[in-house]
């Protein structure tokens, strides 16, 4: 009795193992089954010719560069936002700090604020700052959305450092500023994997851009104009009653989703070697 | 020379004291102008009403929000019951048994997962899942069902929320002390009589908050759910009806409905609401999280 149910959970485990296992490589292959017939040079080249939304010529240029302008923006934000405040409560605040702990707390909870939340935040601040929905309005919406996926992770590989470098650089009369300038270029593997985690959640995303980086053929030329992001483009496709555009839809998904692919094993590559190299 | 030094350290410091409390306040500010961006309705009807009603008319002035509640708690409800067996075996089987290259192997599965954006779990659930149900499951139980069901809704969400799940439990199970497991296998007890007995009951709290903190982010899950679940503004009664979670309805409708206040002001009372019950499920769900970690660690 007792080794028949021994046995039968073990099956029931590695049985739902592989359920997710099939879920995974399920999803994947239905993205590529359906999405690399109508997968075109075309498509990654060219933007929406007249009459794309009715199955004529053209391609979704406008939305793959509107996304990575969004993303490249909102990761300056992030960047220059998020390692200040890591090193601040790494280095500045002594061990155990009750700001320090309330600070990891928040984070956590920004983490989980769903990305529609930050999507109709962004646009009430939006209507505030006069600011229309446009390239700009989308970096900073985007930027609330990766800043504390940047900062958990930030925090996670710098709280693996160990002591040794920065008491070595302050007993030899670095000032606190100076030691922080060189921990940083050391966590250069770790901001590298927390960068890759970053585009990877905010390029997929499409609530947050949904209402404040507007909607465009063209390729955006300045801060103030609308941009086209893939994911909405992918949903707008999607909602065509004409199928080539749904075709369409199914081959903007298989870019996203080979984008996503490779940042993922990217940022599995660097973490794992910043765990070698770990001093 | 060192003048110069100093000043820079200081400045540096002022700075990224600044930066940091900003962050902190960031939360606060978010839920303060949700909250007086929804005053406004709350003013017009009282919350309960708005709460309770199932009469969503916007140009009369009703909005009861019943409907977009019951939808969002049954797509996530359903969601967890999928994933939550499925995720407890495949943790145990990690943690307990799997060997370190099949760990290994599993990583990335769970990585991938959770990296695919929602709106390709949105292409593929319109794409495979609605189509089975409306095809092939809803038939034996109802006349006619479109497919794009609160079944639909459950099923992609269970699969988006796995990978959160699985890795906060396989944390909470590494939590427990390995002498905890090693005494009960010395003991006699088989691996599944100690998985059952020590510890599935020793992480009982940490499952809670695992379930608590996926829970919260199926709530708030929004593009998927829009391709999937049919959209009708109506209290779904089974599986096969069509249902309108809330963030659905604010991506939706939001950003065409500046031309009138009252509609900005109650969906906006619907992202507040969101925010409040996801932010209090979190920090419930990570306070529990770290006194586990505290618990079990002598260091």
């Amino acid at each position: 009795m007792k080794k028949h149910e021994e046995t039968f959970f073990k099956v029931l485990m590695i049985l739902s193992a592989l359920i997710i296992m099939g879920v995974l490589v399920f999803i994947i292959g239905t993205v590529v089954y359906k999405g690399l017939p109508s997968l075109t040079w075309d498509m990654l080249t060219k933007l929406p010719g007249g009459g794309f939304y009715l199955g004529k010529e053209g391609g979704v240029l406008n939305a793959i560069l509107g996304s990575v302008y969004i993303i490249a923006g909102s990761l300056v934000l992030a960047i220059v936002l998020s390692i200040p405040v890591v090193m601040y409560i790494n280095f500045y605040l002594p061990k155990n700090s009750v700001f320090a702990n309330i600070m990891r707390f928040s984070f956590d909870i920004l983490f989980g604020v769903p990305s529609i939340v930050y999507g109709a935040f962004g646009f009430a601040l939006m209507v505030y700052l006069g600011i229309r929905a446009s390239l700009l309005g989308g970096i900073i919406t985007v930027a609330m959305l990766i800043m504390p996926i940047m900062m958990r992770s930030l925090d996670e590989v710098t709280r693996l450092l160990s002591r040794e470098l920065p008491d070595a650089l302050l007993s030899m009369g670095a000032t606190k500023y100076e030691m922080v300038r060189v921990i940083t270029r050391q966590l250069m593997p770790g901001i590298v994997t927390a960068v890759l985690l970053a585009i990877g959640r905010g390029i997929g995303d499409a609530a947050t851009v949904l209402f404040t980086a507007g909607y465009t053929d063209n390729i955006p030329n300045a801060l103030s104009s609308p941009a086209a992001t893939l994911p909405l483009s992918i949903f707008f496709q999607l909602g065509s009653p004409v199928e080539e555009v749904q075709n369409r839809a199914y081959a903007s998904a298989l870019i996203l989703t080979v984008v996503i692919l490779i940042l993922s094993f990217a940022a599995r590559h660097f973490s794992s070697r910043f765990s070698k190299n770990r001093i | 020379m060192q003048y110069i030094r100093a000043i820079k350290d200081k400045t540096a410091r002022h700075i990224m004291l600044g930066i940091s409390i900003f962050a902190v306040v960031f939360l606060i500010v978010i839920g303060l102008s949700l909250f007086f961006k929804a005053l406004p309705i709350m003013k017009e009807k009282s919350l309960w009403t708005l709460l309770t009603s199932a009469d969503w008319k916007p140009f009369k002035g009703d909005f009861g929000f019943l409907p977009y509640i019951t939808s969002t708690l049954y797509v996530s409800a359903l969601a967890i019951l999928i994933a939550l067996p499925l995720a407890l075996l495949t943790g145990i089987y990690l943690h307990s048994y799997a060997s370190k290259t099949i760990s290994r192997i599993f990583q990335p599965v769970i990585d991938l997962l959770s990296g695919i954006p929602p709106v390709i779990y949105g292409v593929w659930g319109s794409l495979t899942i609605v189509p089975l149900i409306a095809n092939h499951i809803a038939p034996h139980f109802v006349e006619y069902s479109s497919g794009y069901t609160v079944f639909a809704g459950g099923i992609v969400l269970a699969v988006m929320i796995l990978p959160l799940l699985i890795s906060i439990l396989v944390e909470v199970f590494r939590s427990i002390p390995q002498e905890m497991v090693d005494a009960s296998l010395q003991l006699g007890a088989t691996r599944w009589q100690t998985v059952k007995k020590v510890i599935l009951r020793k992480s009982f709290s940490g499952i809670i908050a695992a379930v608590v903190l996926s829970v919260s982010r199926a709530f708030g899950e929004t593009i998927a759910i829009l391709m999937v679940c049919g959209n009708i503004t109506q209290i779904p009664h089974n599986l096969f009806d069509a249902c309108y979670p809330l963030p659905a309805l604010i991506a939706n409708n939001y950003g065409e409905m500046l031309s009138m206040p009252s509609y900005e002001s109650a969906l906006m009372l619907a992202a507040f609401l969101l925010f409040i019950i996801i932010v209090v499920f979190n920090a419930i769900s990570r306070i529990t999280l770290v006194q586990i970690e505290k618990r079990y660690s002598f260091s």
